[in-house]
C-alpha cells in the first residue's frame, strides 16, 4: 500500500541549501515543511568534512559543526526532517513520491525545493582509461571512509586535482596517516589560496605536479600506480595504491530530469532566475544542484532566498515567465542564475573560467548590443573559483531580445 | 553446499572436475549436479564465478540469426537460446525482448540486408523483416542522420550475465557440487584418473573438462592436444548513465563487412546503454585494461550511431576477451581415451549458447563412459532481480513491510536496499570483494560511484565479511 500524505512545502535534500530553506520557511508560518533526506543523517556535504572554514567569521566551524547547527535550527524552527527516505519521481504537479523503511508514499505539497546538490565526477565519468582496481575513489567516498566510518584508505595516495576540495582530501589523507604522493594538476597552478598551496608544499612536502594529466590507471586487485604525462610529452608512473578523484562537481540532477525541469547547458542544473522557480510550477530549486560547487554558506543563503520565493508564491504570487536565458562564451563554462526576468528583484551571478583568467573584463551583451562591462575583482581568475558578475545591468535587458551573452572580449 | 576459497583442497576423488567457473562451467556443473550420484568439483583460478569473459561482454542472448548455418555454434545457440529464455522466465534472471536492427549506413551495407536475411533463413529464424528509414527513424528517433534502412530481428533481447553464471553456480552448489575458488590449475597428469596439480594442492578426478576459456588451450596442450590457438580479442565497452536509456529502444547492431564488425549500441536489463566493443586481436591473455585510443574510437563511432549519447555521462568503461580461436566454430571435443572433453574456442555466444552447450558436454562425457545414474529435478531458484523491467525490491510494499531493509536504500544511484546487499552477503555463492558485491546487487555501479554511498557499502560489506551482524 502507497501512503498518501499531505504537506505544505516539500524540501528534498537536508543539506545546507534544503536545511536553510526548511528553517526559514518553518519559522515564517508557511504551514507544514517537510524534508526528505535519503542518508541516515542531515547535514549533506559538510557532514563529512571534518576540516573547517564553514560558519562565520565570528563563528568558525568545521563542517560536522555546520551541518549540526543547521539541523539544528531546522528542527527548532518547527521543519520535520525525514532521513532514511529517497525521493524517487513525480506525481502530478508539486507532487513526489518517495520510499523508506516505512514502505511507498505519495506527498503532496502546495510547493517543492529541490536541494540534492553536487557530487564529483568519478573516473568512470572522466574516461580515465586502465584496469579496474581497488583503490580509486572520490573525495567524497574518501572523507566519508575516513571521517565517518574510520576505515583504512591505503598507504600511498595520489590526489588528482589541485583546488580546494583536492587540499581537503589530501588533509584527510594526512589524517588518516597515509602518504600523500603528489597532487596533479592539467592547470599550470594550483586554483587554491597562496598559503594554503604553500603550506602543503612547503610545510608538509606534497609535490604538486602542474600540467600533468592522470592518463591511466595500473594494477590488477589493487591499484599499483598511475600513469602522468606532463605537457611537454613526458611520462611516469607515480607508485601509489590508492587515486583520488577531486572536484570536477556535477549537479545531482537526476530527479530534476525525471521532472522535465529545464536544465541550463552550462551549469547542468535545473535552470532558474535569482527568484529560484524552475520551469516546472510549484517547484524551486537552490543550492548546489544549481552551480556545482559554491561554498556551504552560499548554499545556505540560497536556501534562504528560495524561501523567501516559497513564501511570496503560496501567498498567490504568480509564476513567472521563463525569462530571458543568459549563456556564456568560452573560456567561461558557466553562469549562475542563468535566466533574467526583468522588474523582478536583481541576485548577481556567478560564474566560471576553463583556464586561468588575468584582469578579464566581463562583456554582457544582448542581440549584439553592450549591456554592461565589467572588471571583476580578484584581478586574478582561476579556473574553479568562483567569479562574480553584478546584477546591475538587469534593467537594460529586453525582456522580448534574445539570449544575453557574458564574455571576455 | 560448499564453496571454498582457501585452504587444502578435499582428498577424494570427484567423478567429473570442470576447470573453469565461467558461464559454460558453471552450466555444465548445474547440469551434472542433477545426477546426485555424481561428484562434482568446478576449479576456478579466480576468487569469483564468471570472472573472465563471461563478466564483460555485451550482454546480449542471441537468437543467433546471424550464425555459420550447419556450424555447432548455429546449433547450440539456437537451442541455448530456448533453453535460457525459458530458465530466465523461472529463475528471475531479468531478459529483455528488445529486439535488434541491423542498421545499414551506406549503399554496400542496404545491399547486404537482404542476404543476412536470407542466412537467418538457414539458421532457422524467420522472422526478420526489412525496414525503410521512415520505419526506422519511428522506432529509434534517436538515431543519427544518414541511416538508410535496417534489417529488424525481433527475437534479439538483452540479459543480466551475471545473474545467469551466478545462477547455475547456485544450483550446482546447492546440489552438491563442490566450488574450488583461487585455485589455479598448474598441470595434469594421468595417474588413477586425473591429478591435478593446482595453487591450493592436489585433486583428484576421474574425468575432467576443459572449460577454461582463454586458457582452454594451454589447459589442452598440457593433455597433449594441438586442436586450437586462443588468441585474445580484446573489447572496451562504455556504460552510459541510466538517464540515457530513453535514447535508445533495440539492440542496434552493425552490418558486418568486409572492414570489420563495427560497434553496437545496446540498452542493457539495468536501464544504461551499452557503446562498443573495440576488437582487438593480443597475445596478451590479462589484458583487460581500457585504452584512450579505444574509447576515442567508440565514441567516434557512437556520435554517428547515437549522437545524443554522447552528452550523457559514462559511469562503467570495461574490457573483455573474447576467446578467440583460428577456427569459425567452437571447438568442443571428447577424448575418450582420456577421460577428457575440451570446450573450447567458446566466443561471445557462449551466454546463449551455455545450457545447450551443457546438455552436449554431459551427453559427451556419458560417451566416454562416465554413468550419470539417475536424475532428480534441481530445487527451483529465485535470483534477486535487477532488471529494470521487474519491480526491483524497493518498488515492491510487500516485501518492504515484512522487511523494512528494503525499504532502506543504501547505493542512491542504483537504488540498491540494505535488504539487497545483506541477502547477498548471505547468499549460496557469497561475493568475496566489493566488485563481486557489485555484480550481485549494483551497490556501486551508479552515476556516483561510490561518492555517496561507497564507504557504508564498504562498511556493510566488511561488517558481512567478518561474520558481524549484516543489519
Amino acid at each position: 500500500m502507497t501512503t498518501v500524505r499531505r504537506t505544505d512545502v516539500l524540501v528534498v535534500g537536508a543539506g545546507p541549501a534544503g536545511l536553510a530553506a526548511a528553517a526559514r520557511l518553518a519559522a515564517a508560518g508557511a504551514g507544514r515543511v517537510e524534508v526528505l533526506e535519503r542518508e541516515t543523517q542531515p547535514g549533506g556535504v559538510p557532514r563529512h568534512c571534518a576540516h573547517g572554514g564553514f560558519g562565520t567569521w565570528t563563528r568558525p566551524l568545521t563542517g560536522p559543526g555546520y551541518a549540526a547547527l543547521l539541523t539544528d535550527a531546522a528542527e527548532r524552527a518547527g521543519a520535520t526532517l525525514r532521513t532514511g527516505t529517497t525521493a524517487l519521481d513525480w506525481g502530478t504537479g508539486p507532487v513526489l513520491t518517495a520510499v523508506g523503511p516505512g514502505g511507498p508514499e505519495t506527498i503532496e505539497a502546495r510547493a517543492v525545493v529541490l536541494a540534492t546538490g553536487a557530487r564529483e565526477r568519478p573516473r568512470t565519468a572522466r574516461l580515465v582509461p586502465g584496469t579496474r582496481p581497488a583503490g580509486v575513489c572520490t573525495t567524497g567516498e574518501l572523507q566519508q571512509a575516513v571521517h565517518l566510518f574510520g576505515q583504512h584508505i591505503g598507504t600511498r595516495v595520489v590526489v588528482a586535482g589541485a583546488e580546494d576540495v583536492s587540499y581537503a582530501a589530501a588533509g584527510t589523507v594526512r589524517a588518516a596517516g597515509a602518504e600523500v604522493v603528489a597532487l596533479v594538476t592539467e592547470h599550470p597552478r594550483a586554483q587554491t589560496g597562496r598559503t594554503r598551496a604553500q603550506a602543503a608544499r612547503l610545510v608538509h612536502g606534497i609535490p604538486l605536479l602542474t600540467g600533468t594529466t592522470v592518463t591511466e590507471l595500473l594494477g590488477r586487485a589493487r591499484l599499483s600506480g598511475v600513469r602522468v604525462r606532463h605537457r611537454d610529452g613526458r611520462t611516469a608512473v607515480l607508485s601509489c595504491d590508492t587515486v583520488v578523484f577531486t572536484g570536477d562537481f556535477v549537479p545531482d540532477h537526476e530527479l530534476a530530469r525525471r521532472g522535465g525541469l529545464t536544465l541550463d547547458p552550462g551549469t547542468r542544473g535545473p535552470a532558474v532566475a535569482g527568484s529560484l522557480h524552475t520551469s516546472r510550477p510549484g517547484v524551486f530549486a537552490a543550492g548546489n544542484l544549481l552551480h556545482a560547487v559554491e561554498p556551504a554558506g552560499t548554499a545556505a543563503h540560497e536556501g534562504a532566498r528560495a524561501a523567501r520565493a516559497v513564501l511570496d508564491f503560496l501567498a498567490g504570487a504568480p509564476w513567472p515567465g521563463p525569462g530571458v536565458p543568459v549563456t556564456v562564451e568560452a573560456p567561461l563554462r558557466w553562469i549562475a542564475p542563468n535566466r533574467v526576468t526583468p522588474g523582478a528583484r536583481a541576485t548577481r551571478h556567478v560564474l566560471r573560467t576553463g583556464t586561468p583568467l588575468t584582469r578579464p573584463v566581463l562583456y554582457v551583451r544582448q542581440d549584439g548590443r553592450l549591456l554592461h562591462r565589467e572588471r571583476p575583482r580578484p584581478a586574478t581568475v582561476l579556473p574553479n573559483r568562483p567569479l562574480p558578475l553584478s546584477a546591475r545591468w538587469h534593467d537594460h535587458v529586453d525582456p522580448e531580445g534574445g539570449e544575453i551573452r557574458v564574455s571576455t572580449t | 553446499m560448499t564453496v571454498t576459497a582457501d585452504g587444502p583442497l578435499p582428498e577424494q576423488t570427484y567423478d567429473v572436475a570442470i576447470v573453469g567457473a565461467g558461464v559454460v562451467g558453471c552450466a555444465i556443473a548445474r547440469e551434472l549436479a542433477r545426477h546426485p550420484r555424481l561428484s562434482v568439483a568446478l576449479v576456478e583460478a579466480q576468487d569469483d564465478v564468471g570472472q573472465g569473459t563471461s563478466k564483460a561482454n555485451t550482454a546480449i542472448l542471441h537468437t543467433g540469426f546471424d550464425a555459420t548455418p550447419g556450424t555447432q555454434e548455429a546449433r547450440l545457440v539456437r537451442e541455448g537460446y530456448r533453453l535460457l529464455g525459458a530458465y530466465a522466465a523461472e529463475t528471475g534472471i531479468p531478459v529483455e525482448r528488445v529486439g535488434a536492427l541491423l542498421v545499414a549506413w551506406d549503399e554496400e551495407q542496404l545491399a547486404a540486408l537482404p542476404g543476412l536475411a536470407a542466412k537467418a533463413g538457414h539458421n532457422g529464424y524467420t522472422e526478420t523483416r526489412l525496414l525503410g528509414t521512415a520505419e526506422l527513424y519511428a522506432r529509434e528517433p534517436h538515431l543519427g542522420a544518414g541511416a538508410r534502412g535496417a534489417l529488424h530481428i525481433p527475437g534479439e533481447s538483452i540479459i543480466c550475465p551475471w545473474t545467469t553464471t551466478l545462477a547455475y553456480a547456485t544450483q550446482a552448489v546447492r546440489a552438491g557440487a563442490d566450488l574450488h575458488l583461487n585455485t589455479a590449475v598448474r598441470h595434469v597428469a594421468r595417474a588413477d584418473g586425473h591429478r591435478l596439480s593446482t595453487s591450493r594442492g592436489t585433486l583428484h578426478a576421474r574425468r575432467l573438462v576443459n572449460a577454461a576459456g582463454l586458457h582452454a588451450d594451454t589447459l589442452d596442450r598440457v593433455l597433449g592436444h594441438r586442436d586450437f590457438t586462443v588468441t585474445p580479442r580484446r573489447g572496451q565497452l562504455l556504460v552510459h548513465d541510466k538517464l540515457a536509456r530513453p535514447l535508445v529502444r533495440h539492440i542496434l547492431l552493425p552490418v558486418p563487412t568486409a572492414l570489420g564488425k563495427g560497434v553496437l549500441v545496446a540498452p542493457t536489463v539495468y536501464g544504461n546503454v551499452l557503446l562498443g566493443p573495440t576488437a582487438e586481436d593480443l597475445h596478451d591473455k590479462r589484458a583487460t585494461g581500457s585504452t584512450a585510443e579505444g574509447l576515442a574510437a567508440l565514441r567516434e563511432q557512437g556520435r554517428r550511431i547515437l549522437p545524443a549519447l554522447l552528452d550523457e555521462d559514462v559511469t562503467a568503461v570495461y574490457a573483455g576477451l573474447r576467446a578467440a580461436t583460428e577456427h569459425e566454430d567452437y571447438r568442443i571435443a571428447a577424448h575418450p581415451g582420456q577421460a577428457y572433453v575440451t570446450v573450447g574456442g567458446i566466443r561471445s555466444t557462449g551466454l546463449t549458447a551455455s545450457l545447450a552447450i551443457a546438455a552436449h558436454v554431459t551427453r559427451l562425457l556419458a560417451g566416454t563412459g562416465l554413468d550419470l545414474g539417475p536424475a532428480a529435478d534441481l530445487d527451483p531458484l529465485t535470483m534477486p532481480n535487477l532488471g529494470e523491467a521487474f519491480p526491483r525490491p524497493y518498488q515492491r510494499p510487500d516485501l518492504i513491510a515484512a522487511d523494512p531493509a528494503y525499504g532502506t536504500l543504501v547505493c542512491h544511484c542504483e537504488r540498491v536496499s540494505r535488504g539487497e546487499i545483506r541477502d547477498a552477503l548471505r547468499s549460496t555463492v557469497p561475493p568475496r570483494t566489493l566488485d563481486g558485491l557489485r555484480r550481485r546487487t549494483r551497490a556501486r555501479a551508479g552515476r556516483c560511484q561510490g561518492f555517496y554511498c561507497g564507504a557504508a557499502v564498504r562498511e556493510l560489506f566488511e561488517r558481512g565479511q567478518t561474520g558481524g551482524d549484516t543489519p
